[in-house]
């Protein structure tokens, strides 16, 4: 990756159309690695549009989308996470009654022989980069064994992103991720978005709540009805702006 | 949410181990269950007849011998459950395997030796549950039939095939060597349950040790996420239920093989009952959870239900009111559990 100083993701002049809707009108944004860039706009503003676009759900009718200087054209949300770009949904994509290893590796988990000759699950190699994973996320786990279903809503937001991180995701997107959570798990995740921010992962934020942007952006593009309305850097701007940015006027 | 949750990152993640003892026993109910009815019969073969119950060798074979059908099946529904979906078809799919098998055994009879003639019966049972388990898999996978409705339909199909191809009649064989599979013992173990033992601990294997085993479960608490993770989910299902048929079938051959005839009905009585030791050893039929052992516990459950109450001389229908209320009781624990380990 020589990508040392330029945008890992940059998104260059995107338009997409649904029948009479110009859903994204010449929007352009990017990402540098070690960076939180918060999308914010109201309802139908674009923000799911354009985060869509680059995730390989939809293609953009012009424009490009440029990740660590090469061009590229996802025809599926599987290739542009093969690609490094990784949207953690609300959802949250776990299986509640695997342990976290085995989310991590779900559908490429490791094998080893037993006796020699009878392939196993290697569960040692899923519990320790389990650990080791969240580890680096600053979340400590005692069981390793146990279902993520018994786990907290942020601690079950650190394992997605725990997944995406362990398979090298280069671009995480988060839609929404304190959205349905407690204060105290809302923190959690916040902190942990200013943890990948220092391992240098660049980061995707995509939130209704201005509180949260400026606790973690570093920059915020504003969207209203599919056009860019605004770039800010977090520190030249202040929530008002924000606000009039997002409903015109 | 846990209490822990209040604290800064770092230091939360410790699922309550009381909960999680909860969730221990629930898992282990059948066990438990078996425990009971242990206890029960034996006490009341001593107190009523003087007799030991389960000190008898003659006693624990028989009932072995009993819960292998019923737990042939349940084995591959154990698969299927988990992944949340159900296999309806299995009654029938047995019988269907036990009226080829019969049939491909006198047939190749003809110009075989007698023991390649049962080989060629034994191949010709297992191959023909391929088709109704593709069939069903197809159904599923590809049309998005729900799993109740596609192998209901698959229940209809394999009853009328199997009566058919037997001719509306049970098929004699007339084999030394299937004879002595079905009833000869070694070591004083009867075949059959040889047979079934090993089959189980390799499918024990399958479900726990396996990356198939691992997205069963994954596909059974959430297919989104396993459609996400990369696994191919029609191929998973289609799998799942061929393997199902595929257990219905060595059910269906040992079936022929132990009363040297097929019976198109041979498989009719142990569906529901096959499902009940599912249900019973653990799984849920949300999908999600189960282990083969626990489906073993929950065979044997009812294999000594229906065994102890003719034992001890209480009247044969009371075994489905036995068997009913420990269906009933066990899912009781099981939601119980849920309600309290889950956020």
């Amino acid at each position: 990756m020589a990508t040392e100083t330029g945008p890992i993701l940059d998104v260059r002049n995107i338009y997409k159309r649904f029948g009479g809707v110009q859903a994204l009108d010449d929007v352009s944004m990017n990402l540098y690695p070690g960076e939180v860039v918060a999308l914010a706009g109201d309802n139908g503003a674009g923000k799911s549009t354009l985060i869509k676009a680059i995730s390989g759900v939809y293609r953009a009718d012009e424009g490009e989308i440029v990740l660590a200087g090469e061009p590229v054209h996802f025809a599926s949300p599987e290739a542009a996470r093969g690609a490094g770009i990784e949207t953690i949904y609300q959802d949250l994509a776990l299986a509640d009654n695997l342990s976290i290893g085995a989310n991590i590796f779900l559908g490429r988990e490791p094998m080893r022989n037993m006796f020699g000759f009878l392939p196993v699950l290697d569960r040692r190699k899923m519990a320790a980069a389990a650990k080791e994973t969240m580890a680096r996320l600053d979340f400590h786990v005692s069981r390793l064994e146990a279902p993520v279903g018994r786990f907290s809503g942020g601690q079950r937001q650190a394992v997605a992103i725990g997944r995406a991180i362990y398979w090298n995701a280069r671009v995480l997107i988060m839609d929404e991720p304190t959205a349905a959570l407690g204060v105290p798990e809302q923190r959690k995740v916040l902190s942990l978005v200013q943890t990948l921010k220092t391992q240098g992962q660049g980061v995707i934020f995509i939130s209704h709540n201005l509180h949260d942007i400026f606790a973690v952006a570093d920059r915020i593009f504003v969207l209203r009805r599919g056009q860019l309305a605004g770039e800010r850097r977090i520190e030249d701007t202040n929530p008002d702006e924000v606000v009039r940015l997002m409903v015109g006027g | 949410m846990s209490a822990s949750s209040a604290a800064a990152p770092g230091t939360g993640a410790k699922p309550n181990a009381g909960l999680a003892w909860l969730a221990r026993i629930a898992e282990l109910r059948a066990w438990l269950f078996l425990l009971i009815l242990v206890v029960f019969f034996e006490t009341w073969a001593q107190v009523a007849y003087g007799v030991t119950f389960f000190g008898s060798s003659y006693n624990l074979q028989s009932i072995a011998v009993f819960a292998v059908a019923p737990l042939l099946l349940a084995l591959g529904s154990t698969f299927v459950i988990i992944s949340g979906g159900i296999d309806l078809s299995i009654g029938f799919v047995m019988g269907l395997s036990a009226v080829v098998a019969a049939h491909g055994v006198n047939i190749a009879g003809h110009w075989l030796s007698p023991f390649p003639a049962m080989l060629v019966g034994i191949v010709a049972g297992l191959l023909v549950t391929l088709v109704p388990g593709k069939i069903n898999g197809l159904l599923i996978a590809k049309l998005n039939i729900p799993p109740f409705i596609g192998t209901l339909g698959m229940f209809g199909v394999a009853r009328g095939v199997a009566f058919l191809i037997a001719g509306g009649t049970t098929v004699p064989v007339s084999n030394h060597w299937f004879a002595s599979l079905g009833n000869d013992r070694i070591f004083g173990l009867p075949y059959v349950v040889l047979v079934t033992v090993l089959f189980l601990i390799g499918m024990h294997y399958l479900l726990s040790q396996t990356r198939f085993g691992q997205h069963t479960y994954a596909l059974g608490a959430n297919e989104q996420a396993t459609i996400r993770a990369g696994i191919d989910v029609d191929r998973l299902k289609q799998r799942l239920y061929m393997l199902s048929a595929f257990c219905a079938g060595i059910g269906g051959v040992l079936y022929a093989a132990r009363f040297t005839a097929g019976a198109a009905q041979a498989g009719e009585p142990l569906l529901l009952d096959s499902i009940a030791a599912v249900v019973i050893g653990g799984a849920s039929l949300f999908g999600g959870s189960g282990t083969v052992f626990g489906t073993v516990a929950g065979s044997l459950v009812i294999a000594v239900i229906q065994y102890g109450l003719v034992f001890i001389n209480v009247e044969p229908f009371w075994q489905f009111v036995a068997v009913g209320c420990v269906i009933i009781i066990s899912v009781l624990v099981d939601q119980t559990q849920r309600r309290f380990t889950e956020r």
